[in-house]
């Protein structure tokens, strides 16, 4: 017989993992918040200030156009890479040494420190002896350190060679992970090579497109290293994405409680769009689901019947 | 429909270093049900997959009704596969996946909507239609799968990889009835590999026995069970598998381990053989007979198995629930001699001979 006491000690193994994760997030996060609110004028002299740095951050027009520029670009690079991705894992040797060979060479840019990523870029970019540079002067003036188009354009080629092999990879993982039957069952149906990635692939690469999404959403949002060692925001403030214009507050202006503020509203954008993004991915599989789509299939049938009701009942009347 | 024939097919993976399915001709009639039964690695899946068109045959030719069909891709031929796990389109509804095959070949859609009315009604589908097979029981994704290869008319034959291998055990029944019923429905050939010898005995007309890339026999559960004509037929086939002795063969007189076991049908051998009889005929006498040492017997509900040794030899005894016997005495057991099988290199070459009236027992 079991006469062993019960009682939520196991509880206390959490504790090492509690403590880690307070001191590498909690304790920072609740610092920052803690400059947020209060205006530090030295040391021993601070000034509460309640919610008036966020409402400075959220207002300023500086920091607003920034934000619209982190739009724009998780946007297209997003938009680039992620379909990229896939053609390149698409194109990848399934297996043998040409398999082993071509995954080392996708994944070269990934294992290059970011600021040397930079200064690559800012090397290859260069009207007069870069690669990029020279080439597009062939076609009409290029120049990023004056035109911000040009600028924009060497920002978001820079992200894409630095980060669609991450797709590339994560697709790649997923396509090998589709037992070969489906692609046999799909040669019987006499499917097309696009049916096939319509409806076998796809489908199945949808949980790796959910974190490769996510992965590049969080790290294209929160990209510094990168354009500010290639164009430092400019030319202008071109450039000029949230996390240099943060560097800035915080550590040029030296100015902590707008920065820390910054921080949190940053921090929150990204919590809340991961959050959206995986809401919705994950719609399909989340408890409920198929109590959801039950539902709808007798809603559907329901209506099927109300309208053969109202044909039965419109064809006596005719007669 | 369509008879469908091998012409000395054989298949190598490593480019005739050693061969996973070694030359085979066979015909496979046109509405019959097969099994390929054997271990794994025997290379039944290879055949299997040799006929869908997956693998190109290193050697030899297939041909449906008279066709060539060698070189032809799998969608080019009339064939139907299954599964050992349930193959869907995930996003597509039970019907959308129903279509898809006559879709892909451009079947009009009054014609579409006609057969997968007539299929969905074959398999009792019909309520779950426009649901997603994903929400289905594993059972009825397979049967979904198989609706998939029947939904074609000209399909020649549906072949079956194991497909009850991921079905949970109490549906595994119902399924392997339903797909009964659905052969008789509709008259197409039936191809079913698995290693499950009781799922290809119930299944099938025909049973090919395979092992290490050849057909050792072929026949119904009867043949394979009472006229074994290789030791792995015996060796495979029923629980426990059959005993086997070594023994010599002199004077028309089998000799197993310093005992006479009797004599042999055909008067013509002598040498080593190795003597196959399987539990179920090694019966308890009253006169004459072989002495032997009860080592163990084990009550399993309807039936007793009993382990005997003969001189350091065990064999096995499937005996009658109500025998009174136990372990540790000695008793007198006969094999039955028309199920006592002489075998040469794997094969059976002849039986024990049937004693004259009145010796037996």
């Amino acid at each position: 017989m079991n006469t062993k006491k019960k009682n939520n000690r196991a509880w206390f193994l959490v504790l090492p993992v509690v403590l880690v994760v307070a001191f590498t997030a909690i304790i920072p996060l609740m610092t920052v918040a803690n400059y947020s609110v209060q205006d530090v004028l030295s040391p021993d002299n601070r000034v509460f200030v309640g919610l008036e740095f966020f409402r400075q951050i959220t207002t300023d027009p500086a920091i607003v156009a920034a934000f619209q520029r982190n739009i724009i670009f998780s946007t297209q690079i997003l938009a680039i890479e992620i379909p990229l991705g896939i053609m390149i894992a698409k194109l990848m040797p399934r297996r043998g040494w040409k398999a082993a060979a071509a995954l080392v060479i996708v994944a070269i840019p990934l294992v290059i420190p970011w600021n040397v990523v930079g200064t690559t870029w800012r090397v290859f970019a260069r009207p007069d002896v870069g690669l990029l540079g020279v080439t597009m002067n062939q076609f009409r003036p290029f120049d990023i350190g004056n035109t911000p188009a040009d600028a924009w354009f060497t920002m978001v080629m820079m992200d894409v060679w630095h980060w669609t092999p991450l797709v590339a990879l994560l697709v790649y993982a997923g396509l090998r992970a589709i037992p070969d039957a489906y692609y046999q069952a799909a040669s019987i149906d006499g499917a097309s090579a696009v049916s096939v990635f319509r409806f076998v692939e796809l489908p199945k690469l949808r949980r790796v497109l959910m974190i490769a999404l996510l992965l590049r959403f969080m790290d294209s949002f929160m990209i510094y290293a990168e354009p500010y060692i290639l164009t430092g925001g400019g030319p202008g403030t071109a450039t000029e994405v949230m996390s240099i214009l943060l560097a800035v507050i915080a550590v040029i202006q030296f100015d902590l409680g707008q920065a820390a503020a910054f921080s949190l509203i940053y921090f929150l954008i990204i919590q809340i769009f991961s959050f959206i993004f995986f809401t919705v991915l994950t719609l399909d599989e989340r408890p409920g689901a198929t109590k959801r789509a039950e539902k709808k299939v007798k809603a559907e049938a329901r209506k099927r019947e109300m309208a053969d009701d109202a044909a039965s009942r419109s064809g006596v009347t005719n007669e | 429909m369509a008879t469908i024939e091998l012409q000395n097919i054989a298949h190598s993976y490593d480019g005739g270093e050693t061969f996973a399915l070694k030359e085979i001709s066979m015909t496979w009639e046109d509405g019959k049900a097969y099994a390929l039964l054997g271990p794994s690695g025997c290379g039944k899946t290879t055949l299997l997959n040799i006929m869908s068109g997956i693998i190109k045959p290193s050697h030899g030719r297939i041909l449906i009704d008279g066709v060539d069909i060698t070189d032809k891709p799998t969608e080019e031929r009339n064939i139907a596969q299954v599964f050992q796990f349930p193959v869907l389109y995930d996003t597509m509804s039970v019907r959308k996946n129903l279509e898809f095959p006559l879709k892909n070949r451009k079947v009009p859609a009054d014609k579409i909507q006609q057969r997968v009315a007539h299929i969905a009604e074959l398999l009792g589908l019909e309520d779950q239609l426009d649901i997603r097979p994903g929400k289905l029981r594993s059972d009825l994704q397979q049967i979904v799968s198989l609706g998939r290869g029947l939904v074609r008319e000209d399909v020649a034959a549906i072949l079956f990889d194991e497909p009850l291998t991921v079905i949970d055990q109490n549906f595994k029944w119902t399924l392997r009835n339903r797909l009964k019923r659905l052969h008789l429905a509709t008259g197409v050939t039936l191809v079913y590999v698995t290693h499950d010898q009781t799922e290809a005995l119930t299944f099938a007309d025909d049973v090919l026995l395979m092992k290490d890339g050849e057909v050792v026999q072929v026949g119904s559960a009867n043949d394979l069970f009472l006229e074994p004509s290789h030791e792995f037929s015996g060796y495979f086939i029923g629980s426990p598998g059959m005993n086997f002795l070594d023994a010599e063969v002199s004077n028309h007189e089998v000799v197993a381990h310093g005992v006479h076991l009797g004599p042999v049908a055909d008067t013509s051998l002598s040498g080593p053989h190795r003597v196959g009889v399987r539990p179920e005929f090694v019966v308890p006498v009253e006169k004459g007979g072989i002495d032997m040492d009860v080592v163990k017997v084990e009550n399993r509900g309807g039936f007793q198995l009993a382990q005997l040794a003969l001189a350091d030899q065990k064999i096995m005894a499937k005996l009658d629930a109500d025998l009174e016997i136990s372990a540790g005495e000695r008793r007198a057991f006969g094999f039955v001699p028309e199920r006592t099988f002489l075998f040469h290199d794997e094969r059976a070459v002849s039986t024990m001979k049937p004693m004259s009236a009145g010796a037996a027992r």
